[in-house]
């Protein structure tokens, strides 16, 4: 009974537990996993490593078009392509992804330098 | 009075996931349940013999959602003994530590769902509110909340750093006392104890006859618990066999909130005598042979079987978790019991049924 009554004390000068979500948001931690955002596609040498080691399949890289394609809604977020890049250009965000109403996937292309 | 057959599941409020049970009735009474499982059947073991033998890494760790880093630590395991990879040693304690973690998660999630099963609604709450600061270490030392995919075939990904561990201690500390005032409530409440005590007694020799495994084995009095074989860095700390006598639900609950104290006992442990050192070693080759690899779970004990043929695919894959030793047991605590205690019986014994159809 008396410990009720301490509780209710100590609640009424607490803060709430629970965030009010719009207007005050969760800070996400440093180097957690959110979203695999895309490629620096300047840096990559399209050498693949990442396509071979994703364990759902979807990365894609082409070596002749000089693309880096991914399919966010294949992609578990495991973050091996990230480890295993030897350029470390792909870039994982601590956001998480936002919904979509299509299912599009990211294609990053290099321009082909033309023989002068 | 005829008897009647009433459908519990697949889709009732008390269970999490799915799991159908015919429990034909006599009155309130239940005489006999059939179970169906089946709904949620993903072709796991299959899948794994497409992909690359470090690729299944993350397949099994989809597993289950709640003991996926125990899924991994097993599979890795098994696969470093058939490949005679020497783990270093921060890689094992660091295994140990985030296993722990994972087990106090387990349970505290048990414990919510457990307080939600005979409705005590604001106990439920009170105890997912302190398995957020679990969740919350889990996103800053892995890098995600649930699977947090740090284990690979020769060590761990990522390294906790001093301030981590620092942190890893402080939250504890912070939970043992706010679990030491969950633990009041259901263990001492008087309603708490109602629906809880000589409710769905699983007697020793039933317990040892049917297999049993886990927490539900121990409440039982089979004192049996894989971490004392010492697999990982578990052979370096003092581990006390937790096991009750009675096998009611009621000992079932001490027995996982004993083991709430005791892993938060095994994190602090295991952050005091980690070595400095290499996190992971590169591994050479192909898996060749076969392999049985055993760790203890939150739910029990979980076996994997690896058969490699010297490619990188293998053969065979093979898992049994630990819910699916344990509905045997409860199919034999069913009978005789009422319908209004259902709910509570399917959850203590813990029962993860994406674990059991994978």
């Amino acid at each position: 009974m008396f410990n009720m009554v301490g509780n209710i004390f100590k609640n009424l000068l607490k803060k709430p537990v629970t965030r009010n979500y719009p207007v005050s948001k969760r800070n996400f931690f440093k180097g957690s996993r959110g979203q695999i955002k895309g490629v620096d596609i300047s840096l990559c040498i399209f050498c693949g490593i990442c396509e071979r080691k994703c364990p759902p399949t979807a990365i894609i890289v082409d070596k002749k078009e000089k693309s880096w394609e991914i399919d966010p809604f294949k992609c578990i977020i495991c973050g091996e392509c990230v480890d295993v890049c030897p350029k470390k250009c792909i870039l994982m965000e601590e956001q998480y992804a936002s919904p979509s109403i299509k299912k599009e996937k990211h294609k990053f292309k290099q321009e082909i330098k033309k023989a002068i | 009075m005829p008897r009647t057959i009433i459908p519990f599941g697949p889709q009732h409020p008390v269970l999490p996931e799915p799991i159908h049970l015919k429990l034909v009735m006599q009155d309130e009474e239940i005489i006999e349940a059939i179970p169906a499982i089946g709904y949620v059947h993903r072709g796991l073991e299959k899948l794994t013999e497409t992909k690359d033998f470090n690729q299944n890494v993350f397949i099994v760790e989809r597993i289950c959602g709640i003991c996926s880093f125990k899924h991994a630590l097993a599979y890795c395991q098994g696969m470093e003994n058939l490949m005679d990879v020497e783990v270093p040693d921060r890689a094992e304690f660091l295994r140990v530590i985030w296993a722990e973690l994972h087990k106090l998660h387990s349970h505290l999630l048990w414990l919510g769902l457990l307080a939600d099963a005979f409705g005590f609604e604001s106990l439920f709450m009170q105890v997912w509110r302190d398995r957020e600061k679990i969740m919350d270490i889990m996103e800053e030392t892995a890098g995600s909340r649930v699977i947090i995919s740090t284990n690979q075939i020769g060590g761990v990904k990522r390294d906790i750093n001093e301030d981590g561990l620092k942190k890893v201690v402080k939250v504890v500390d912070e939970l043992y006392i706010d679990i030491k005032n969950v633990e009041k409530v259901f263990l001492d409440d008087y309603t708490v104890k109602h629906r809880l005590v000589g409710v769905g007694v699983l007697s020793k020799e039933d317990a040892f006859a049917l297999g049993t495994v886990g927490p539900m084995a121990r409440a039982s009095g089979i004192n049996e618990d894989l971490r004392t074989l010492g697999y990982a860095a578990y052979g370096k700390l003092e581990i006390e066999p937790i096991f009750e006598t009675d096998g009611d639900s009621y000992a079932r609950t001490k027995v996982r909130i004993r083991e709430v104290f005791q892993s938060i006992s095994l994190v602090k442990q295991a952050i005091d005598k980690i070595p400095e050192g290499e996190i992971n070693v590169k591994v050479k080759g192909n898996p060749k042979g076969e392999v049985i690899s055993r760790v203890e779970q939150p739910r029990g004990e979980a076996l994997y079987y690896m058969r490699g043929n010297g490619t990188k695919n293998l053969d065979r894959l093979r898992v049994r978790t630990p819910t699916f030793a344990n509905i045997p047991a409860l199919l034999k605590i069913l009978p005789g019991s009422q319908l209004a205690d259902v709910p509570i019986l399917i959850l203590t014994i813990d029962p993860c049924i994406s674990c059991t159809e994978r």
